[in-house]
């Protein structure tokens, strides 16, 4: 059997004596899988995260990393992952070099093996032109891919993003991704949490949601797109219909005087529409999704759990 | 305990400490030259001059031991304090967490780091010393020894209360209200002999004087107390702060939520 790269059982969290942040989350990650941990604000994400990286103490359950339990054999467990916390938390006058080399050494990388190593993170990431500047003079987005390249310095099997992209410009968002997947492909695991649905799901093979506490869906992505049985559309169109029939179980709607919403099935298909469009003399001038489609689902969810 | 790994994990965080003391070397090498010189200038040439001998030897003779190690005592303790404050405070000491470090080595590279600011401090202050007074050693051994351990025992001190502090002003409690008046009250600017009776007996409680005395020994030869209690003080003091130290850190207490 293929070892699991992460395997939580139970796991509960209340910070002071009050704060229930964690009601006791079970969830496993494949080796060599991409996974999205999903969730409101408050969720439980990044305390998830801070335990499996030690930076917050459990009160309850077990966290295994690639097989090593983090109570019994943390340091084998640390070695494994490399963590992208969703703040900045570099040393603001040191150097992006010295704080990769840095990183590199408190894992054991020689000096001159850091280095090297440095050179070619930082190379990667866009950032060797950066590399004598303090972090604290970077732009947000510049920060953001030297805590990946910290991240890296010492090769980790698994790789943990908390909310890598946010802030981050388009540009830069599909670069990372692209690295990322390619990150993904060469063998590493990888965890993300983020806030925009899309990113998800493009990145990710697998995905949890997590709401108050929570797994309310540990899944697969098709799954869950699968799921999604109504598709609504925007049609931008020259005029408005005057009456509003269901044509081959797609409905119209009017938005407003330039524009009509259609609610299109999965099994349904759009040729008859525009076909009763043209007959009515009314043109497309351009179509689009009303939302994208994970972000209902999503809402849907976490708001059942609200319940 | 003593692989390879955690020995490079050890010599990062040395570097990163000393090189952060040089990057602002305006802040933490410059200023114990400048004080320390106004202290030559002032008690020593100015004042001193009136004081006449103490204990048999010039007044500026006799504060120089005390003046270096004044430096180097406030320079130990507050290297290590801001420094693992501000890392705390940044949050950059989850670099540290996130990655298999022991916590004695965490402890070894600051407390290290501190040392080698107080010591360095020291140099250069006796440096600036030898302008104004001919220096003489009597026993380099005892001179590195006690600056050694003393440098040592203030620089954990410094890091349990940087573990300790929630907030800027805790990092200057202690310096503000506890190091000075401890320094200036032990034996750096007088003999205790010069007291009465009762306050030597309660400057007898005082820690620094201990060190401050044991140090003037390694220069001129003469101390107000003895040499083997003042070793056996500060080893002990190190052993609890150091044992104290590393309970906090490996609890995680101040750092780990
Ligand atoms: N150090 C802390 N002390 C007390 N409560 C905390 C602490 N950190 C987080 N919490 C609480 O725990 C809960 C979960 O927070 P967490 O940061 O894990 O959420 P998240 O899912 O990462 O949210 P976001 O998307 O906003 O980053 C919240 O109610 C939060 O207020
Ligand atoms: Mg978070």
């Amino acid at each position: 059997m293929q070892q699991k790269a992460i395997q939580i059982s139970n796991l509960k969290k209340t910070y002071g004596s009050s704060v229930e942040a964690l009601k006791g989350i079970s969830l496993s990650v494949e080796e060599g899988d991409f996974v999205a941990l999903l969730g409101p604000n408050g969720a439980g994400k990044s305390t998830t995260i801070g335990i499996i990286c030690s930076l917050v103490n459990k009160s309850s359950g077990e966290v295994k990393i690639m097989g090593h339990s983090i109570d019994k054999e943390l340091d084998a467990a640390k070695r494994c992952i490399g963590l992208v916390p969703q703040e900045f938390n570099f040393s603001q006058f040191e150097t992006c070099k010295q704080i990769v080399v840095t990183q590199a050494g408190y894992y054991g990388v020689p000096r001159h093996i850091a280095n090297q190593r440095a050179e070619e993170m930082l190379k990667k990431l866009s950032l060797w032109e950066k590399r004598d500047t303090p972090s604290r003079e970077l732009s947000g987005g510049m920060k953001r891919r030297l805590m990946i390249a910290r991240a890296l310095m010492h090769s980790p099997q698994i790789l943990i993003l908390d909310e890598p992209t946010a802030g981050v410009d388009i540009e830069i968002r599909r670069s990372m991704w692209e690295f990322l997947t390619e990150l993904n492909e060469s063998g590493t695991t990888i965890v993300l949490t983020t806030h925009y649905l899309e990113e998800a799901e493009q990145l990710c093979r697998n995905i949890a949601i997590i709401d108050q506490g929570k797994i309310i869906e540990n899944t697969s992505m098709k799954d869950l797109i699968s799921r999604l049985d109504i598709e609504t559309f925007v049609l931008d169109v020259s005029s408005v219909p005057t009456e509003f029939p269901c044509i081959d179980k797609v409905c119209f709607r009017k938005r407003d005087e330039s524009s009509i919403e259609i609610d299109v099935p999965k099994e349904a298909g759009l040729n008859q529409v525009f076909a009763w469009l043209t007959e009515q003399g009314i043109e497309v001038l351009s179509m689009r999704n009303k939302s994208n489609r994970l972000e209902e689902l999503f809402v849907q969810l976490t708001e059942n759990g609200q319940s | 305990m003593f692989d390879r790994q955690s020995l490079t994990a050890l010599q990062s965080i040395f570097i990163k400490e000393v090189t952060r003391y040089f990057r602002i070397w305006v802040q933490t090498l410059l200023p114990p030259a400048i004080t320390m010189s106004l202290y030559f200038v002032i008690f020593g040439q100015l004042i001193g001059s009136r004081v006449g001998q103490m204990d048999g030897v010039s007044y500026m003779e006799y504060i120089t031991p005390g003046i270096i190690m004044m430096s180097v005592i406030t320079n130990s303790y507050s290297n290590v304090v801001s420094s693992f404050f501000s890392a705390k405070f940044q949050r950059s000491i989850e670099e540290m967490l996130v990655a298999p470090v022991p916590t004695l080595y965490i402890l070894l590279g600051y407390v290290l780091g501190g040392v080698s600011r107080g010591l360095l401090t020291g140099i250069i202050v006796t440096i600036v010393a030898s302008q104004f007074v001919d220096i003489q050693v009597y026993s380099w051994g005892i001179l590195f020894f006690v600056v050694f351990l003393t440098s040592m025992m203030f620089a954990t001190g410094g890091l349990v209360n940087a573990i300790f502090a929630k907030k800027f002003d805790d990092i200057s409690i202690v310096p503000t209200f506890i190091l000075t008046p401890l320094t200036y009250l032990g034996g750096v600017f007088y003999s205790i002999q010069l007291l009465p009776e009762f306050w030597q007996n309660v400057s007898m409680a005082n820690p620094i004087l201990y060190m401050v005395n044991a140090f003037r020994f390694g220069f001129l030869g003469f101390s107000d107390i003895n040499i083997t209690t003042a070793l056996i003080l500060i080893s002990a003091f190190i052993v609890s702060l150091f044992s104290l130290a590393y309970y906090l850190l490996n609890k995680g207490i101040g750092i780990r939520s």
